[in-house]
């Protein structure tokens, strides 16, 4: 094992960490907001990877490409926010959980329906292609490179919105008292329906940039969808800060564990059978992980003690 | 009450019905169907212990059906490859006998149930959600990462297991069988709901801090109520399993725990039929939809979205003009 190729990993897990932050953010901000569960978030990732490859195959522009992804995913959400989801704040847990669940049998068949079983690629715009030299002599393909990069700058992004903007204010009382704020004048449903808009917007900038590295196909936003929500109950629910802590943590455990657990157990058995343990154990390291974090704190480590 | 008891009769008498016309009518693929809604309902009996008497969203309860899936799938292929398991100093014959399955697959998913309710349990609500989904995830990465038995391709066992006195291969039988394990079940729970447990684990759902102050603890009740719950979906998991004569990862999916609570909710979330009424329902709507169309999840996604929004009693909740069963 050597250290470039460890290093190499530590990127590859940054890079799922920020893109499964950009998920993350937005479920852990409607539930913040809002206090919706929303399965359907997935959805949503998967209506911008398959907005920007059908407008990349259309016109060739990538940046084209992640605008759409934006807008489409956006669009979703606002309309899925005031058809449906509206009705559900007021719910408990469990039909939320079933509404959103109905959500996305419609979503992904719907998908199916409109562009059929088949997967569809998005590419690496050309100057985005090939490896780039890190200080060091490590080579590194320069799209992953990108994303570790866009996904930090939108997380300081949305620190500031959060922390500096007057809509930041309007979330932030949001969280904390919502009828006080409504009292005070705010469009309330206004402000969650561009609450959600912003967190299906995040989501499907998400599924344009995995997009490309992986295929776009029917489905691709639930396993996505799920290590958000291990994501999120590791942060604390509602918490941005804990969304992008718990997401670091999350892609570091899962690409290192899949990278050292077969490695650790070579040591002390044969090759065929030390790759199967050590892979059997990988998938299963963030759960682990996220159990134990619940058992030392329940809310998650920047969850409110309440 | 009265009105609920005469659906719940008219539901499982409408089951028989069909498969007394089925038998009659020499169709044994309906026969094969009504075997699939008896199963289903089981897994959705224990699940509705666990969510309409504890009020415990579990979005993982596919994890039990896995396990009863797998125990069955793991000894009857240890019997039908005659090598036993050997588990360290342990070595385990292989078995063909559906009710040592059985009985292996109630105490494995036991175990998982009190493992994971052990953690889960320390939170509640929407972490109680999430945390269970989780779960489910962990169980079905890792039963495709395991190669021993059959990882992503899943498992195939080519001769139904037997049950004494029984043949498990005529599908009347099968179902004979599979229906008398869900009305032990359903008494089961119309007894739990009476007795002082359930009612504490009741009192525990509606006022948590009442039911401490009087000296209960909801937690060690909702883990009761969870391991009762897990150790009967595992048991309708391993009868899945016998029905199709194959286990594969698919049996720990998350659309499965899903598809588990759909039942519970489309029926009538508390109600004792409700899971049957749902999952009957669920069935027929695959089988005909599914003819219609090949995408027939959108109209079940607009079918299930319409029952959340605007009949929150589900079908028995319509049939009793009552919306909720609770209180």
């Amino acid at each position: 094992m050597s250290l470039m190729l460890l290093i190499e990993q530590v990127l590859n897990g940054l890079q799922l960490g920020v893109m499964l932050f950009l998920m993350a953010s937005g479920l852990t901000l409607v539930f913040g907001v809002m206090g919706l569960i929303n399965l359907a978030h997935g959805s949503l990732y998967m209506v911008g990877a398959f907005a920007a490859a059908w407008v990349a195959a259309a016109t060739g522009s990538f940046l084209l490409a992640l605008a759409a992804a934006l807008a489409a995913a956006a669009a979703a959400g606002a309309i899925v926010e005031v058809v449906v989801i509206r009705r559900l704040y007021a719910r408990d847990h469990l039909d939320q959980v079933l509404a959103t669940f109905a959500l996305i049998l419609v979503f992904s068949e719907g998908t199916r329906w409109i562009f059929g079983s088949f997967p569809l690629y998005l590419n690496v715009p050309d100057y985005l292609a090939g490896p780039v030299t890190l200080p060091g002599g490590i080579e590194y393909p320069l799209y992953r490179l990108s994303l570790i990069g866009v996904g930090g700058l939108i997380a300081c992004a949305l620190y500031l919105l959060i922390a500096r903007t007057r809509l930041g204010v309007q979330i932030r009382a949001g969280e904390a008292d919502r009828e006080m704020i409504a009292a005070l004048g705010v469009d309330i449903s206004k402000l969650y329906t561009v609450v959600f808009a912003l967190g299906a917007a995040l989501a499907g900038l998400a599924g344009a940039l995995v997009g490309t590295i992986q295929s776009v196909q029917v489905g691709m936003g639930e396993p996505v969808l799920i290590l958000a929500f291990v994501v999120i109950v590791i942060g604390g629910i509602g918490s941005i800060k804990g969304a992008f802590v718990g997401a670091l943590l999350v892609g570091l455990t899962d690409t290192l564990g899949a990278f050292l657990l077969p490695q650790l157990f070579g040591a002390f058995m044969d090759v065929s059978s030390a790759a199967a343990v050590g892979s059997a154990l990988a998938s299963m390291l963030i759960y682990l992980l996220m159990a134990a974090v619940l058992f030392l704190r329940p809310r998650g480590l920047f969850g409110d003690t309440a | 009450m009265m009105r609920e008891r005469y659906i719940n009769a008219a539901l499982l008498g409408g089951l028989l019905l069909v498969v007394f016309w089925a038998y009659t009518g020499d169709e044994p693929f309906t026969i094969t169907l009504a075997t699939r809604v008896a199963i289903l309902a089981l897994a959705g009996v224990g699940l509705n212990i666990a969510l309409g008497q504890g009020g415990l969203v579990s979005l993982g309860h596919a994890v039990f059906f896995g396990i009863g899936g797998y125990a069955m799938g793991i000894l009857a292929s240890h019997a039908q490859s005659y090598q036993p398991l050997t588990l360290g100093p342990l070595v385990i014959e292989g078995t063909k006998s559906m009710p040592l399955i059985w009985l292996t697959a109630m105490v494995a998913s036991g175990i998982a149930a009190l493992l994971i309710g052990l953690v889960s349990l320390r939170t509640g609500g929407v972490y109680f959600i999430m945390i269970t989904l989780a779960f489910g995830q962990m169980f079905y990465y890792f039963a495709i990462s395991w190669p021993a038995y059959g990882g992503e391709d899943g498992l195939s066992i080519y001769v139904r297991n037997g049950f004494p006195g029984l043949n498990t291969l005529d599908p009347i039988q099968f179902f004979g069988l599979c229906f008398a394990l869900l009305l032990a079940a359903l008494a089961f729970h119309a007894a739990f709901k009476h007795a002082p447990f359930g009612l504490a684990l009741n009192a525990a759902r509606q006022s948590p801090d009442r039911a401490q102050a009087v000296g209960l603890d909801p937690t060690r009740l909702r883990l009761i109520a969870f391991v009762i719950s897990g150790v009967i979906t595992g048991l309708a998991g391993a009868l899945f399993a016998d029905l199709n004569r194959f286990v594969s990862p698919t049996m720990f999916s998350w659309q499965l725990s899903g598809e588990l609570l759909i039942f519970i909710i489309l029926g009538g979330t508390g109600r004792l039929c409700g899971p049957v009424a749902g999952a009957a329902m669920f069935i027929a709507l695959e089988h005909w939809l599914g003819g219609l169309s090949e995408y027939w999840h959108i109209y079940l996604g607009a079918l299930l979205l319409g029952v959340v929004l605007f009949a929150p009693g589900g079908l028995i909740g319509i049939a009793t003009r009552r919306e909720a069963a609770h209180d």
